[in-house]
């Protein structure tokens, strides 16, 4: 089986669905027409642009540019991270906490599975190398973000109970045992919930796109099995980091709750 | 010297120096926004502040952080409650003398924290804190929202605490008549003191 092929006219019929959907909601005087139309236009060009620009990357296959492709994921996935937080932490340590967290623990599974699992020759193969960091990324990304938002949502609105803790003489580990065991699982959610999920209520969007694209069924349930497996501990790794980062910056060296680190709404 | 304080500051409160002898209680008054629950705070180590803290000639910076809160005991104002039942918010049981001293039934230990009202919840964390044994204490109001009995029988029971133990209090009291039953030892905390930043006025939390 060949993919069929897309025409302009195919994606401007799917893009009147939208549009559609934004009349109708402007008729109802809800005024999301401006939204949905921006973000509609930015998705088809990003996407048109990393078309584009895998598109050279396969032609090369080189080292350096599939690197440098992997360094920018990680730098716009480490500010995806701090941008949607209630109360960041503020300053080069919010966007360095979830850069870090996430650059490390999705950067040593990537490489674990290139070099030791899948084995493409050259390991750095860019058709493999991109789109499962780029997997793992995104997952991680919104795990780790939901983590850390907990946690300095939480700590915010926790400060008496945190603080009446550390009074009686608890370390500042012993005070924010519960709030970091409860951030790891509001990171972990949705990975648990994608786990339950998978093939009885979704059917995975990699393991589609390779149907689609004419691999053989069981074939594309290897692969997905392998990419949940990496999610899940990319996802669970890179919370357990960020939070173990995250809650010692909420406290200084004389282990004060310092909420001033925190920025506002 | 049980504890001294020199030159103790916080971006809300200004420099204030005292000494407590075993066996004192201070009290603390002055007007609202004047700084006094700051001070207590930098006393506990619990805000960032300027100053030297000693305790029995020990500098605070000195002591691991939860040790010196362990001696030096603050209850604040409005007081946490993390667990869902009293009890477990003790690492040791009050003795059965002090809950009758402050007339709380046994049986509170047991109930959940949110059936508490204000003035068990206060009596309550003044106990937490002494089961700990501190050295010192620092309370903030902690009769606020007491009866007169009941803030009478808080000033015996701190008062016999700090006897009993060789230790010392420091209580920040709105009355008169409370700063005269805990004894003579008194201080004024002076807002005036403290410059405001231009659009930014000082507050108690």
């Amino acid at each position: 089986m060949n993919l069929e092929q897309l025409s302009v006219l195919d994606l401007s019929l799917a893009a009147v669905l939208v549009l559609a959907l934004g009349l109708v909601q402007l008729m109802m005087g809800l005024g999301l027409l401006r939204s949905l139309v921006i973000g509609s236009v930015r998705m088809t060009l990003q996407l048109l642009l990393v078309g584009l620009v895998l598109k050279s990357l396969f032609e090369a296959a080189n080292l350096g540019w599939v690197s440098l492709m992997a360094l920018v994921m990680l730098a716009l996935a480490g500010y995806e991270v701090t941008a949607r937080q209630k109360r960041p932490i503020k300053g080069w340590h919010g966007y360095g906490i979830g850069l870090l967290s996430m650059g490390v623990t999705a950067a040593t599974i990537t490489l674990f599975a290139l070099i030791v699992i899948i084995e493409p020759q050259p390991w750095y193969t860019p058709q493999y190398a991109i789109p499962l960091l780029g997997m793992i990324l995104g997952n991680t990304m919104t795990g780790i973000g939901l983590a850390l938002n907990h946690l300095t949502q939480t700590a915010w609105a926790s400060r008496v109970k945190i603080e009446a803790r550390l009074l009686l003489g608890q370390t500042a580990d012993e005070a924010t045992a519960e709030l970091r065991a409860d951030a790891l699982r509001a990171g972990l959610i949705p990975t648990l919930n994608m786990l339950a999920a998978a093939g009885l209520i979704s059917l995975p969007g990699m393991m589609t796109g390779q149907i689609l694209a004419g691999a053989a069924p069981m074939d594309a349930v290897r692969y997905q099995i392998l990419i949940m497996f990496l999610i899940t501990a990319a996802n669970g790794f890179g919370s357990l980091l960020a939070i173990h980062l995250g809650a010692r910056r909420l406290f200084d060296e004389r282990a004060r709750l310092r909420l001033d680190r925190l920025g506002g709404t | 010297m049980l504890l001294e304080a020199r030159q103790v500051a916080t971006a809300h409160s200004p420099p204030v120096n005292f000494t407590l002898t075993a066996g004192t209680v201070l009290s603390i008054f002055g007007a609202s926004g004047s700084g006094k629950s700051q001070l207590l705070r930098a006393l506990a180590d619990v805000s960032p502040h300027t100053g030297e803290v000693l305790l029995e000639g020990v500098a605070q910076t000195a002591m691991r952080p939860e040790q010196w809160r362990r001696r030096v005991g603050y209850v604040p104002a409005e007081s946490g409650w993390w667990a869902d039942t009293v009890v477990a918010h003790f690492t040791n049981k009050p003795s059965q003398s002090w809950l009758d001293a402050l007339s709380l039934p046994a049986d509170l230990l047991a109930a959940p924290v949110e059936r508490l009202s204000s003035g068990e919840r206060q009596r309550l964390a003044v106990l937490r804190a002494l089961t700990v044994n501190p050295r010192v204490l620092l309370l903030d109001e902690p009769t606020a929202n007491l009866d007169d009995h009941n803030a009478r029988a808080m000033a015996q029971l701190v008062l016999s605490y700090v006897r009993e133990h060789n230790a010392a209090a420091v209580w920040v009291s709105h009355s008169l008549e409370e700063r005269l039953r805990l004894g003579e030892n008194s201080l004024e905390i002076h807002a005036s003191a403290i410059i405001p930043p231009p659009g930014n006025q000082p507050h108690e939390p």
